[in-house]
């Protein structure tokens, strides 16, 4: 992908999200943090390049980096799913 | 400068093309991604949606796998060496760790530490780009971004430098938030001398090191982006008050998003340029939503010092006019009477740990006919949408609880309004009196309401803005001076007899 197709996705990406939020009931706004707190650690995908360069036999740097990022990302997509999941539990219809 | 920039990227293209199972799966994973924030529409429809988000995420990750593992020609199945293995054995054992440690602090969190939790969370997104940005600075060709003349392409040292600082800023901005919401660090803003100055010369020398970035690959540049970037983040937050967070939560919830989308152009991944996109953009209209509801501009959160003095306001200039104190038993005696009673929290009643006696007392009081209502203001809580959870987390149904728009006429016709918690919410000051710090801050109008309850523990203490509220005041209210939770118990308790 060159680089105008990538900007193509980031800034038509823009223009969802910013529909998207706005259609969050304001209810939901905590939740909407704690989920777009998990995704955004997607990032994890980065942590995996570099978690998977080089030889296991001989850590590189780069390598010490990359786990170190996975290790982070998955406390926020553990984390982030499991208390956004949770809290969404919590919300509940008046019994009739 | 721009033709080198894109011919430049045209030619790393070639090298670098997954498959086209790959980019398919990771814009799979980034409509998931979408339709876990569209769920969020309603409570009925937001389960699904997490559900959606954790299966694009799970497809993200997988890919990645599958895109790593060997394949010999001619055969379909990975046929890893020893050395693949123990690389699988180390990332499964790395997110094995991080499973540990955020399946266990989600599950233990109380909803009232809920702001701290999440600006823990926006440290560890932003840290993580910071290394994975490093990573990236450290072994390009692992990247794919090697250019023909065998250095980084420059495009993706501007990508780098960018992701590693907004990284780096979301980083300790969020553990300077952290420690504000946590009470490990005083609330009140840290004011440096020449604050902007400082801040706006370190932004510029950031801005100008990412530039000379392209022309000079020196690991120096590199470094002093990010050790800057750190610097600036905490910089940025530490002069913002403790009044202020909701905004700073939203805000950084925004940067890390932008982190992930820089770091997504980096590896020219669509599942994490569209994610990034999609959560700078939901903290922004968050920050928007929070000032809005404050009536503060952006620009003046972010310059900081509000919430300086908060009791000095009030104190002196006071004068002594006659208030009515209430009972618990009056309360109960006129709730019951009523047809219509409206509730306003606010953050009193959760530090308080009210919201079960006073979910008790709503219920006895529909038990009794009563139709009763809760009304949120937007910054009625730490964070965007905070009281929501606290009510939901007290079994209060989410069809009986009313934003601010919706419910603001509702007072007019209201029996009782009984506000527990909250104090510059309902302030009239802020839709009458020009001169009022919370001027144009939007309010309910409790003073319409026939009757006004307002819990608070004595007389003395003002909100955050310290003015004095003229609702203590007028004929129809009455005070009820005791701790918020000991107040609604009583009121429980007589309404019982």
């Amino acid at each position: 992908m060159d680089f105008i197709s990538i900007l193509s996705i980031f800034v038509l990406a823009c223009f969802v999200g910013y529909y998207v939020v706005w259609s969050v009931t304001p209810a939901l706004h905590t939740p909407l943090m704690a989920v777009t707190n998990a995704i955004s650690s997607v990032i994890i995908v980065g942590a995996l390049v570099a978690a998977t360069t080089g030889l296991a036999s001989h850590i590189s740097a780069a390598r010490w980096l990359g786990l170190i990022a996975v290790v982070l990302a998955s406390i926020n997509i553990f984390g982030g799913f499991a208390v956004t999941e949770r809290m969404l539990a919590m919300y509940k219809k008046k019994d009739k | 400068m721009v033709n080198l920039i894109l011919s430049a990227a045209g030619a790393e293209a070639q090298h670098m093309m997954p498959p086209a199972w790959a980019l398919l799966a990771y814009l799979i994973a980034g409509i998931l991604f979408i339709l876990a924030l569209r769920g969020l529409s309603s409570p009925a429809s937001s389960r699904r949606g997490n559900r959606a988000g954790m299966i694009g995420m799970l497809i993200a990750v997988a890919t990645t796998m599958l895109l790593k593992a060997p394949v010999a020609p001619g055969q379909f199945l990975p046929s890893p060496t020893a050395d693949d293995l123990v690389t699988l054995g180390q990332i499964v054992a790395a997110i094995s760790i991080g499973a540990i440690i955020g399946l266990f602090t989600a599950r233990r969190i109380a909803m009232t530490d809920m702001p701290q939790l999440v600006a823990a969370f926006h440290s560890l997104v932003g840290l993580a780009a910071v290394l994975v940005a490093a990573a990236a600075f450290l072994s390009p060709a692992a990247f794919g971004i090697v250019g023909a003349d065998g250095g980084i392409l420059p495009v993706s040292r501007v990508e780098m430098g960018l992701g590693s600082a907004i990284g780096a800023i979301t980083f300790s901005g969020s553990v300077i938030a952290f420690l504000k919401l946590a009470g490990k660090m005083s609330g009140a803003p840290i004011l440096l001398p020449l604050r902007h100055v400082i801040n706006l010369g370190t932004l510029a020398a950031i801005l100008g090191l990412v530039g000379y970035f392209t022309q000079d690959q020196a690991a120096w540049v590199f470094w002093t982006i990010t050790i800057l970037a750190f610097a600036i983040g905490f910089l940025l937050i530490i002069p913002i008050g403790g009044a202020d967070m909701p905004v700073v939560v939203s805000m950084l919830n925004s940067y890390s998003g932008w982190a992930a989308a820089a770091m997504g152009f980096t590896l020219h991944n669509s599942a994490m340029i569209i994610t990034g996109a999609l959560v700078g953009s939901s903290g922004a209209i968050l920050s928007y939503i929070m000032c809005r509801a404050m009536n503060r501009s952006f620009i003046s959160v972010i310059a900081g010092g509000f919430g300086a003095d908060a009791s000095a306001g009030g104190g002196e200039a006071r004068e002594q006019r006659p208030w009515k104190r209430g009972s618990a038993e009056d309360a109960a005696f006129l709730m019951q009477q009523a047809e219509s009673v409206i509730i306003v929290p606010g953050y009193g009643m959760a530090v308080a740990q009210a919201q079960h006696a006073l979910r008790e007392m709503g219920d006895m009081l529909k038990k009794a006919g009563v139709s009763v209502k809760y009304a949120i203001h937007p910054v009625a809580g730490r964070m965007p949408g905070h009281m929501n959870v606290l009510l939901a987390e007290a079994n209060v149904p989410y069809d009986e609880v009313f934003e601010l728009e919706d419910i603001n006429a509702e007072f007019a016709q209201a029996d009782v309004a009984f506000i527990i918690g909250a104090n510059d919410v309902v302030n009239p000051a802020a839709k009458t009196d020009k001169s009022s710090p919370i001027y144009g801050m939007p309010v309910f109008d409790v003073d319409k309401a026939k009757t006004v309850f307002f819990v608070k523990r004595s007389m003395g203490g003002v909100g955050y803005a310290g003015v004095d509220n003229d609702v203590f005041y007028m004929d129809q209210t009455m005070m009820l001076l005791a701790d918020a939770k000991k107040m609604c118990e009583e009121i429980v308790k007589a309404m019982a007899h």
